[in-house]
């Protein structure tokens, strides 16, 4: 699985101790967890989480089932608010904002469980992850006024364009809930980068796919690094796309961020063997 | 495929307006002729009120999908601001017909005005509560304009709250050769009945046009998107308030014109008209034609309001075949075998192949 080996950079320490791939050791990182943490009612779900991603990293987070990864993900898009620390996206404090605040700073994210529009057709999915590029009013919208004819099709054309990443223009007019599973998930990945983020936030997107949808899709998410220069997280179980494509990674277990590094440090790292496979029997 | 595809939702659009615009013309020429019974003719304009109040309840029913209960209350607001302002503005400006576009403007203003102030506190909740809530503003609508006393002389507007009951109309003081407009739990009385076919016609293609194209749009898309799925709307930066109250307005807005135009077409009309029957009645019409489906919303309304009235010679039994009807409807359009039935009988174009 080291086909992608030449496409991983190689991570470098920042003077904060963070690691991100030495070709962001340039540019500010678009993501800085500090001492994130939520509880609820007394349960420590995330606690002390630090996190650092580079420009155009490619991240992923893993750790067992219940570790706390997909609460990691609401913490950093606001669908709860922290208890503790703060998260700084492209330098920005996002404390005190909510979820349409930070999509618009630039977090864009998909979901474990499918989350489509499903009775609007694909095209409209897309349009609506490109809701805040769209410049016009409902009155411009009912008037049909001349802004209107040119914004949706500027719009028309930018989605097709997304689309065309995962070869779905064809589908363009399906409803998005007829598609099958696979293209659903795919939808949502393009959906999210009409947003135009900074950070895109995967939860899972090689849940339920093939060997070989997954190796295809592991080229589109390298495909999408390149092409858009943006930063992307994922939360991934299948560790053939984790070890191929992330370059840094972050294992949380129990709520508690317990080793970070490049694939090759994350897989010899006894602390992480012993939380996916437990503990050897001594004697 | 795509471009004839895209042409679909326009085609849609277009079928209903021409239908609108068909069925119209040949109503307006059979009443002329004479040709229509005088019951018949008589329901032409309550028709058209009640095609605006379902396409109406429609966009929040259908296509933001939160129920509401309430429509009768937007409506009543319509009717007697609309019956306000075309009855002060009698001797002021002679033609009717200019009346009875500012009536229906300011039904809508007034309307929409009622909206945000319901919306702001109420769109928080969701399901049965906002169902509930909703129920009992039309409720409350009815019982405030119970306790309203206005009526105009020289000097302008006068209007009292008759919130104990013990005022009468002699407490407006009105000047010699003053109007009452609204006389409490009598409702108005002595309206110059105003509306016309046409202005109705003209209300239906003007709601249609703004529903059909708002739906089409970026806010129409954020409003159905709500309905979807609200936490992925979120997720891509749609502010669902705006976007509830939105819906929630226009919806409201559009039932006050609605309102306005049905209250110029009597001569007397009471608040307890538009009771809950009257939001139940309009709520049938938008689940009958169809959730989010317009012109079927057009054509629930027009057979709801024509049942009773073609059933008519069933006399007792009247209101239990409407029953039937409706249910055998009801059953009939979400049954799947008879769906099956329907499907093969017209056969389907195939779209393009989904890949995997």
């Amino acid at each position: 699985m080291d086909r992608f080996a030449h496409r991983r950079g190689k991570l470098v320490p920042l003077p904060s101790d963070a690691l991100v791939p030495e070709r962001d050791i340039n540019s500010s990182p678009i993501l800085e967890a500090r001492h994130l943490g939520i509880e609820f009612g007394g349960l420590k779900a995330v606690d002390d989480f630090n996190l650092t991603i580079g420009r155009t990293e490619i991240a992923g987070l893993i750790g067992p089932n219940g570790a706390g990864k997909t609460t990691v993900f609401n913490l950093l898009t606001k669908v709860y608010q922290p208890t503790k620390g703060t998260v700084l996206i492209d330098g920005i404090d996002t404390h005190g904002m909510n979820t349409v605040q930070v999509s618009k700073i630039g977090v864009a994210r998909t979901f474990q469980n499918i989350r489509l529009f499903s009775n609007l057709t694909v095209e409209e999915n897309v349009k609506l992850g490109m809701h805040n590029q769209i410049k016009y009013g409902m009155f411009s919208g009912i008037l049909r006024a001349p802004n209107y004819w040119k914004e949706e099709k500027r719009a028309h054309e930018k989605a097709m364009e997304l689309l065309q990443i995962f070869d779905m223009e064809n589908l363009a007019n399906h409803k998005a809930g007829s598609l099958p599973y696979g293209a659903q998930r795919r939808l949502e990945i393009v959906r999210a980068l009409g947003t135009n983020p900074g950070l895109l936030l995967l939860d899972e997107p090689a849940a339920g796919m093939n060997p070989s949808e997954t190796a295809e899709l592991m080229e589109n998410i390298l495909k999408i690094r390149d092409t858009f220069k943006i930063a992307i997280m994922l939360i991934e179980h299948d560790m053939n796309l984790v070890m191929g494509i992330c370059e840094g990674i972050c294992v949380l277990n129990f709520g508690k961020v317990i080793a970070k590094g490049s694939p090759e440090d994350i897989q010899s790292n006894p602390v992480v063997i012993e939380a996916y496979l437990g503990k050897k029997k001594e004697g | 495929m795509k471009k004839f595809n895209l042409k679909k939702t326009t085609k849609v659009d277009f079928a209903t307006y021409l239908g609108v615009i068909v069925t119209f013309i040949v109503l307006f020429v059979m009443q002329n002729g004479g040709m229509l019974s005088y019951s018949m003719s008589g329901m032409l304009v309550p028709i058209c009120c009640f095609i605006v109040m379902a396409v109406s309840l429609n966009l929040t029913v259908g296509i933001l999908g939160e129920l509401s209960l309430g429509h009768a209350g937007f409506v009543s607001v319509g009717a007697f601001s609309g019956i306000i302002a075309s009855q002060s503005l009698i001797g002021v400006i002679e033609s009717a017909s200019l009346r009875l576009a500012i009536a229906l403007v300011a039904g809508a203003i007034f309307a929409a005005i009622a909206g945000v102030l319901v919306g702001i506190p109420v769109l928080r909740l969701r399901g049965d509560y906002l169902a509930i809530v909703t129920l009992a503003f039309g409720e409350i609508i009815k019982d405030l304009i119970n306790c309203l006393l206005v009526g105009i002389d020289s000097k302008g507007l006068h209007v009292l709250f008759n919130a104990k009951g013990l005022l009468t109309v002699e407490d407006l003081h009105l000047e010699e050769g003053g109007r009452v407009i609204i006389k409490g739990a009598q409702g108005a009385t002595g309206i110059q009945t105003i509306s016309t076919f046409t202005a109705g016609f003209i209300l239906i293609m003007i709601t249609l046009v703004v529903v059909l194209n708002l739906t089409r749009s970026r806010s129409g898309r954020a409003i159905m998107a709500l309905r979807d799925n609200r936490i992925a709307a979120e997720s891509v930066g749609i502010n669902v308030t705006k976007y509830k109250l939105m819906a929630f307005v226009t919806s409201a807005a559009l039932a006050g014109a609605a309102g306005a135009l049905y209250g110029l077409n009597f001569s007397a009309v009471i608040s307890s008209t538009f009771n809950f029957n009257i939001s139940i009645e309009i709520l049938l019409m938008v689940v009958f034609g169809g959730l989010g489906n317009i012109w079927g919303s057009v054509i629930a309304a027009a057979v709801i309001r024509l049942l009773p009235e073609l059933l008519r010679e069933f006399n007792d039994y009247r209101m239990l075949f409407y029953a039937i009807i409706l249910i055998l409807v009801m059953i009939a359009t979400n049954n799947p075998t008879f769906k099956n039935m329907l499907g093969k009988l017209i056969p389907k174009k195939k779209g393009a192949e989904i890949d995997g």
